[in-house]
């Protein structure tokens, strides 16, 4: 379990907790605070809870217990148009029968704004997402992406502090996604706001986020930075859930603070880092990224722990080699490796040895 | 495909062989057409036959009128020169009248002029009585006197074969024009009675016929004929300035003195050419009369107030089915499928009673005597004696009809609001509307292709509804088809349904168009 200050956030969830049937909580004692001008992501699996998590901030549902507060003021009870929260969905939800421009000015117009300050901020909004000349058209006459800039500035023309995304991306094919992926970013930090960003999509949440909270089963299962996220997951479902990942499973044979022996299901032994396991005998995980194994000898510490691997299939990816090997047992042990000029091309067949630096071999709980 | 370049010059693209690009796209999608066609054509052979060639036929009856000049042929060309005038013109010539006679005497024997007196009964009472009688007192008319005399001078004018011989000759229509058509009324009569015209004594109504042709014309030009039976024939022309002569007018008008009245001619000539107008003046409570179009006695001006009835009512029928359906659209539509379904088939309930038990459920339940009225007296809100009248009037039928046709309304509003995501709500809430602003400016917009298409179903299947008004509607609260299924059944003038029918079409035709302009047809959805 996490826990973090909840007193000084932007956003804070303190103790949040939600039932739908009144039998199983979809979202278990939930503690996040959100820095202002924070880009948090939530990321899981569906059903793990985060959408829920975004639609209890926004308004659309309530928590079953605990409260949420916003600038300091508890809005549990506040109806989702009084919060001033900005938010893209899924599917833009653009309407249909309103013009892009009007569209825009739709949050300005219910909130009385007089006709000239709103055409000035609807036609700074749309300048901002550079879709200035689309003011008159239809959501329909828009290509995904262009809806999708449509929505992001809808949510930021009344100048929200706090925007809420949907898996905004979701619907647009891969290069434009990674395109937007950036344009977000820029232009949350340009105007400073804090963005709460829902998705199940790792690569997005790693590249996008200041911090990425993992959830699985209602609960959050990591809050971390992108690269601590990734290099020091912290248990089996993070580190799985997250980028490549290669398991071995084996029990504990030493352990103390910052190094584990870990004797693998085979009977070989590696070096570990123990992460959350504490005593001999234990089963665990052993989770090591596929970048880091390594099978040049001369590059390992001389008295490293190494394995036998046989090369099962090589497969080459342009700027990667992805190569299959049998290693203890399993057959879908992953090796990537640069391609390189001085990169060795490994050949099925071929029985290799390797091994990693130990700081890189977590061991997890099994 | 190497060959298949395109032609350098201006001339049209050509494919492999050579024929323009245009043609063999033209022959490839001719066959994909006829087989598309071969595919509907029984369904599209069933309904031409079986509905539309019986709908066209029967509003074509409303302009047709072919009765007066088929059944009155020599009366309608002789009232040629008649004119009404106002009805102070005399009564027309005795030309007129022997044509009607021959007419008449036709008609009676074919037993044809009972089906135009009733017709022309439509246009002014007591057609169909004075037709009745006059076909009863044709045959007894004084005019046997000329066959007596032609007989009394030659008895070969009774003899058929001499008759045969005389009106076979060549010439003879122009030397007997009256003689000769009223001989070809005579045949008409025997072949249909199966009798033949060698043995049948000639009828009466030739003998005037003839005595008039004959009179009429100079000596010399009778003389002229020379074909079989000349000589009995000249003898006849010879003697006729001695017979002694009956006025078929007065004939007529001792059968009924009506025939000297310039209405019946008048009606008679109004309603003389194939096609009218009439039936579709009637159908807008104005009339064809002798003096021209006229409005119909107020006491008998019900068209106008029944079309106008039927709008009126069709729209609050629509008005209240959009105000019931739309909250229990909007409710099924949110609600989990499981539910929605559930609630879906109550909805439908309704369709799988029969429309006759439901109409019959709210006279039940309507009724002075009914279940609505005995709780409001039980509650003591209205007093026994003065109960309300809730049935046989318009309100019964917009109750019941509202009943009856929600489904029509509910249905395509449920399935266009099922397809609206609630995304569109939730963002205009976040976006900071409130609920009411959100559902006004937001959802309530993208159902309108469903309540225009409800509408439509609703409007256009109650303005031609039959049984629910025929049953709860009484006299005030009845519709127009009402009025049609009584002139199809009852009176039986099919001339003024067919009007009324094609009336009644052409208004929701004229409303389909401009609920097109004003709503746009494309903006109308069924999901």
């Amino acid at each position: 379990m996490v826990s973090t200050n909840t007193d000084d956030g932007f956003v804070v969830f303190d103790g949040v907790q939600k039932s739908y049937d009144g039998e199983n909580l979809v979202v278990k004692d939930l503690n996040l605070s959100i820095a202002k001008g924070e880009f948090l992501t939530m990321l899981g699996p569906s059903g793990s809870g985060k959408t829920t998590c975004l639609m209890m901030l926004a308004g659309f549902e309530t928590a079953t217990n605990g409260a949420i507060r916003l600038g300091g003021k508890e809005i549990n009870n506040i109806p989702p148009h009084k919060r001033g929260i900005g938010m893209v969905f899924q599917n833009y939800a653009l309407f249909p029968h309103m013009t892009v421009a009007e569209n825009l000015s739709f949050p300005l117009e219910v909130r009385k704004i007089g006709k000239a300050e709103r055409e000035t901020k609807v036609r700074r909004a749309l300048d901002m997402v550079q879709m200035g000349e689309f003011g008159g058209r239809r959501p329909a006459q828009l290509s995904g992406g262009q809806q999708q800039r449509i929505a992001l500035a809808r949510a930021l023309v009344f100048e929200a502090e706090l925007v809420l995304m949907d898996e905004p991306l979701g619907a647009l094919d891969k290069q434009l996604r990674e395109h937007m992926q950036f344009e977000i970013k820029h232009i949350a930090d340009n105007l400073g706001i804090t963005v709460v960003y829902v998705t199940h999509d790792q690569t997005e949440a790693l590249t996008m986020s200041d911090r990425v909270a993992v959830f699985q089963d209602g609960r959050i299962q990591q809050l971390a930075p992108p690269d601590e996220l990734y290099e020091e997951p912290q248990n089996s479902f993070v580190a799985q859930f997250i980028g490549e990942n290669n398991t071995l499973m084996g029990k504990i044979e030493k352990i103390d603070a910052d190094s584990a022996l870990v004797r693998l299901d085979n009977g070989d032994l590696i070096d570990t880092v123990p992460v959350n396991v504490d005593k001999v005998g234990d089963r665990t995980l052993v989770s090591i990224r596929p970048e880091r194994v390594e099978f040049n000898r001369e590059r390992l510490l001389p008295d490293a722990h190494t394995l036998k691997a046989e090369v099962l299939e090589f497969i080459y990816m342009g700027d990667i080699y992805r190569t299959r090997l049998r290693v203890a047992g399993t057959d879908d042990f992953i090796v990537k490796t640069r391609n390189a000029p001085d990169q060795r091309r490994l050949k099925p067949g071929e029985t290799i040895e390797i091994g990693w630096r130990p700081q890189d071999c977590r061991a997890l709980d099994a | 495909m190497t060959d298949a370049t395109p032609s350098t010059q201006n001339g049209p693209m050509l494919s492999a062989d050579g024929t323009p690009l245009k043609k063999s796209l033209q022959i490839a999608l001719r066959r994909q057409k006829i087989r598309a066609l071969m595919l509907i054509a029984p369904l599209l052979l069933f309904v031409l036959i079986s509905f539309i060639a019986p709908i066209a036929d029967m509003l074509f009856r409303s302009v047709e009128n072919e009765i007066v000049s088929e059944t009155l042929p020599r009366t309608v060309i002789a009232l040629e020169d008649w004119g009404y005038d106002d009805g102070k013109a005399a009564p027309p010539g005795e030309d007129v009248y022997a044509a009607l006679y021959v007419d008449l005497s036709e008609a009676e024997e074919l037993k044809v002029h009972t089906r135009l007196g009733s017709r022309l009964n439509y246009e002014t009472t007591g057609m169909s009585s004075l037709f009745r009688k006059t076909g009863r007192g044709v045959g007894r008319m004084d005019t046997d006197i000329y066959a007596d005399q032609f007989i009394a001078l030659d008895p070969r004018w009774e003899d058929p074969a001499a008759w045969i011989a005389l009106m076979d000759a060549p010439g003879i229509s122009e030397v007997l024009p009256e003689t000769a058509s009223a001989w070809s009324s005579w045949q008409r009569i025997l072949v249909s009675k199966n009798d033949d015209i060698a043995e049948e004594q000639p009828e009466d109504f030739l003998y005037p016929m003839l005595f008039r042709d004959l009179v009429r014309h100079p000596a010399d030009r009778v003389a002229a004929y020379d074909g079989p039976n000349a000589d009995m024939l000249a003898a006849a022309r010879a003697a006729v300035d001695g017979f002694e002569a009956v006025s078929l007018e007065e004939q007529f008008i001792d059968i009924d003195k009506d025939w000297a009245s310039p209405e019946i001619w008048g009606t008679i000539k109004a309603f003389s050419s194939p096609y009218t107008a009439g039936y579709f003046l009637s159908s807008v409570d104005l009339k064809l009369t002798p003096a021209g179009i006229e409005e119909q006695p107020e006491s008998q001006q019900i068209y106008m107030l029944l079309f106008g009835r039927t709008l009126f009512m069709s729209m609050v029928i629509m008005g209240s089915c959009i105000l019931l359906g739309y909250p229990i659209a909007y409710l099924l539509s949110n609600l989990p499928l499981r539910t929605s379904n559930l609630l879906l088939i109550l909805v439908l309930l309704p369709f799988w009673t029969s429309l006759l038990v439901r109409t019959s459920a709210w006279k039940v339940l309507l009724q002075q005597q009914g279940v609505i009225n005995d709780i409001l007296v039980w509650l003591g809100l209205v007093a026994d004696g003065d109960r309300l009248v809730m049935i046989n009037n318009q309100f019964g039928t917009i109750v019941a009809m509202t009943h009856i046709l929600l489904p029509f309304m509910i249905l395509p509003l449920y399935s266009v609001m099922k397809t609206i995501p609630p995304s569109y709500v939730r963002a205009a809430k976040s976006l900071g509307a409130t609920d009411w602003t959100a559902f006004w400016r937001v959802y309530f917009p993208q159902s309108v292709p469903g309540i225009g298409a409800g509408s439509i179903l609703v409007f256009i299947l109650s303005i031609g509804y039959y049984i629910t008004p025929e049953l709860v509607g009484g006299t005030t609260g009845t519709f127009i088809s009402n009025r049609i299924a009584y002139h199809i059944s009852s009176s039986l003038n099919w001339g003024l349904a067919a009007a009324l029918g094609t009336i009644l079409l052409a208004v929701v035709l004229v409303l389909y168009w401009v609920y097109d302009r004003i709503v746009g047809i494309d903006n109308v959805s069924l999901g």
